[in-house]
């Protein structure tokens, strides 16, 4: 099934200004996601999941500039497009939802004001009718007695209800993609479920292809069709979830695969990942970024990498990747805990 | 065998608002009886931690695992109920008096972040010392090897000992809040979602440095976090709280397999699973119930549960036994394993 992407990103690298010089923070980041279909970014922090957004979003910190690449959102370059065009598409077709909903949201404002206020302006909706329509958007985000509710402060809501307005103001202009920017982090696991569940639906309802970036490997292989794992500002590999999951093929994925708790049956089988992320402001790092930690190296690494498909949709940044296990074993061999 | 901690019929009540400041301050000077609002933070809650057992505690937020934990640890006074660290009687110390006290160092806590809650002007070298020099009586040289000792258990590198806390890592960081705690040689470790602001590499690796310590010292762990995946991995036993009462406990492996109070059975369904299909899932609607002033024959999660029947709007279910296990709810029987019933 070939779908034209709702948003393309092409050779997104990223640079940022520090007082030790240029460091790379996103180095020829490619992916792509079509319309209806969900995401992941998956990475440590660090790895550049959040800057990829928020470069796409056109909101990098002024240290950060786009060096190369593109980011195409239905025949527009976001990256080369004038401010008054990317006003027009932040809000109307991307929208965003950000990490920490309390901070996020306008403190001085009530959130029925906030939703309406994106309606008025992205929505077309005549301003008379906002308040209106802002009520029936937080009834659809789940939030019970939305009338009452409208005319609540941030402050005045727990943080699950918080990230339902966040919804409601990404939403309320029916965009066409959505980022979520590790929207349940420091929310309860019931809580994620439900919003995850919110989130999920809506998409479906509107097919709208989303962007669900988080550091949980579990979250994303549970909610995304496909995964991109980021390392140090590299794309490692990009796969539809099931591969990825049974069929491991850059090491640093397998580790991160065996590194996540979720998957072990006790914590010695747990294993760490050794080192840690290279310091990017290095001036030698190498071309594979991984490479310093990686069990697998060879010298082949020393070359440029390698973007290969090893399988159709499947990409791996690697010189020597893991070979192809057998159908049906996991990436630890190990049996999956059986949900209660 | 005593246990190592007995707590008993405990409770932490907070007295809320009033019609106004005036009002408060008012009924505070007339010595009138107080007769605010209170929330049930923690109530009447009982269980014990045997010696070289590692407790798990999960709840949601609010839940009032933080309170549980703080007064338990004597940061702060309970409203009711007792706490018993061997066979002294710690309920009858004031908060206030405790930190002097030479059971102090008998229990320690891993905070939350260490990045927040260690003294951002104390190296971790003095971070470390810090507990050694009040409750050891440690000094110079003795001090100096005690602390690198620690540090080099808990895998810190000894040149990191006199960096501040924002030169270290996030990993260094927990590295160092165990230290702190571990150096005075506790009896119980009670550990506040130490892994919380970690990559799951480094969580790893902190928890079985934690697991590791354990054998080390025979140290008993209160774990209180949210992150169920980790808490089966790492406790032997768990508490399930909701809204101030203790809902189910249980050894962890039975209690996240077979869970039998509906809040946990929702809990567990929530945890994400690779590749698992999230549809169709017990999914935990609404909001909790008010903690203020509750109504002590409703249960507690009447109005979020599926059943929610007559008799849960009649009476409150008590925590009943069933093997090795304890539940609150009335038709906890219908889920229990046949191992059990």
């Amino acid at each position: 099934m070939i779908v034209a992407p709702a948003l393309s990103v092409e050779g997104l690298s990223v640079d940022f200004r520090t007082r030790a010089g240029m460091v790379r923070a996103l180095d020829n980041v490619s992916f792509s996601v079509a319309k209806g279909e969900t995401i992941a970014l998956v990475g440590e922090s660090g790895s550049g999941k959040s800057v990829t957004a928020y470069a796409v979003m056109g909101i990098l910190d002024p240290a950060g500039r786009v060096s190369a690449g593109r980011a195409v959102l239905g025949g527009l370059d976001l990256l080369s497009a004038t401010p008054s065009q990317l006003a027009e598409v932040r809000g109307r077709e991307i929208a965003m939802i950000f990490q920490n909903p309390r901070t996020a949201l306008n403190p001085i404002r009530t959130v029925g004001r906030q939703i309406a206020d994106v309606l008025i302006r992205h929505g077309n909706v005549p301003r008379r009718e906002a308040p209106e329509q802002a009520v029936e958007m937080l009834r659809s985000v789940g939030i019970t007695d939305p009338g009452r509710r409208a005319k609540a402060y941030p402050f005045e809501m727990s943080g699950g209800m918080c990230q339902r307005v966040m919804i409601g103001i990404a939403l309320a202009a029916k965009p066409s993609l959505l980022i979520a920017d590790e929207p349940t982090t420091g929310l309860d696991v019931t809580t994620q479920a439900v919003i995850m569940d919110l989130v999920n639906d809506l998409a479906k309802e509107l097919g709208m292809a989303t962007i669900f970036i988080t550091h949980d490997l579990a979250l994303a292989g549970q909610r995304s069709a496909r995964i991109v794992v980021m390392h140090a500002g590299h794309v490692v590999e990009n796969a539809p979830t099931k591969d990825l999951y049974e069929q491991p093929r850059h090491p640093y994925t397998a580790e991160l695969i065996a590194a996540t708790p979720d998957s072990a049956a006790s914590l010695d089988e747990l294993a760490s990942i050794p080192g840690s992320l290279p310091d990017l402001r290095r001036t030698d790092l190498p071309p594979c970024r991984y490479s310093e930690r990686c069990p697998r190296k060879i010298a082949a690494c020393a070359q440029p990498l390698p973007h290969a498909e090893l399988d159709p949709g499947h990409m791996v940044a690697c010189w020597h990747p893991l070979p192809k296990r057998p159908k049906g074993a996991t990436a630890l061999g190990a049996p999956k805990v059986s949900a209660a | 065998m005593t246990a190592l901690l007995d707590v008993a019929e405990f409770s932490k009540l907070f007295p809320v608002g009033g019609p106004g400041a005036w009002s408060r301050l008012k009924r505070r000077f007339s010595g009138e009886a107080e007769n605010l609002p209170k929330v049930y933070a923690v109530d009447n809650v009982s269980f014990v931690i045997e010696k070289g057992e590692t407790v798990g505690l999960v709840g949601e937020s609010g839940c009032g695992k933080s309170t549980l934990v703080r007064a338990l640890t004597r940061l702060i006074d309970q409203s009711d109920g007792s706490v018993k660290l061997g066979t002294r009687e710690l309920s009858l110390t004031p908060s206030r008096e405790f930190a002097r006290d030479p059971d102090r160092a008998r229990i320690q806590m891993v905070f939350q972040d260490a990045g927040e809650s260690v003294n951002p002007r104390f190296t971790a070298f003095d971070a470390i010392a810090d507990p050694l020099r009040r409750l050891r009586n440690l000094q110079g040289k003795a001090l100096k090897e005690r602390v690198e000792l620690v540090a080099t258990q808990c895998g810190l590198p000894l040149p990191f000992l006199t960096r501040f806390p924002h030169q270290l890592s996030g990993g260094q960081r927990a590295r160092v809040g165990i230290a702190r705690a571990m150096a005075v040689q506790p009896d119980l470790l009670v550990l506040d979602e130490p892994t919380a602001a970690l990559d799951v590499s480094v969580q790893v690796v902190i928890l079985q440095l934690l697991q590791q310590l354990k054998k080390e010292y025979g140290m008993s762990y209160l774990f209180v976090s949210h992150e169920l995946s980790v808490v089966r991995l790492l406790c032997d036993r768990v508490l399930v709280m909701y809204l101030g009462k203790i809902v189910e406990s249980g050894p962890a492996a039975e209690v996240f397999e077979h869970p039998l109070h509906p809040y946990t059975q929702a809990l567990v369904a929530a945890v994400p699973r690779f590749g698992d299909n999230a549809n169709g899932r017990l999914r935990l609607m609404g909001e909790p119930r008010s903690p203020i002033d509750p109504d002590p024959n409703v249960c507690r999660f009447y109005g979020r549960c599926q059943r929610g029947t007559d008799a849960c709007k009649a009476t409150m279910p008590a925590l009943r036994q069933f093997g090795a296990r304890k539940v609150a709810c009335h038709f906890a029987e219908e889920f229990l394993p046949p191992s059990i019933s």
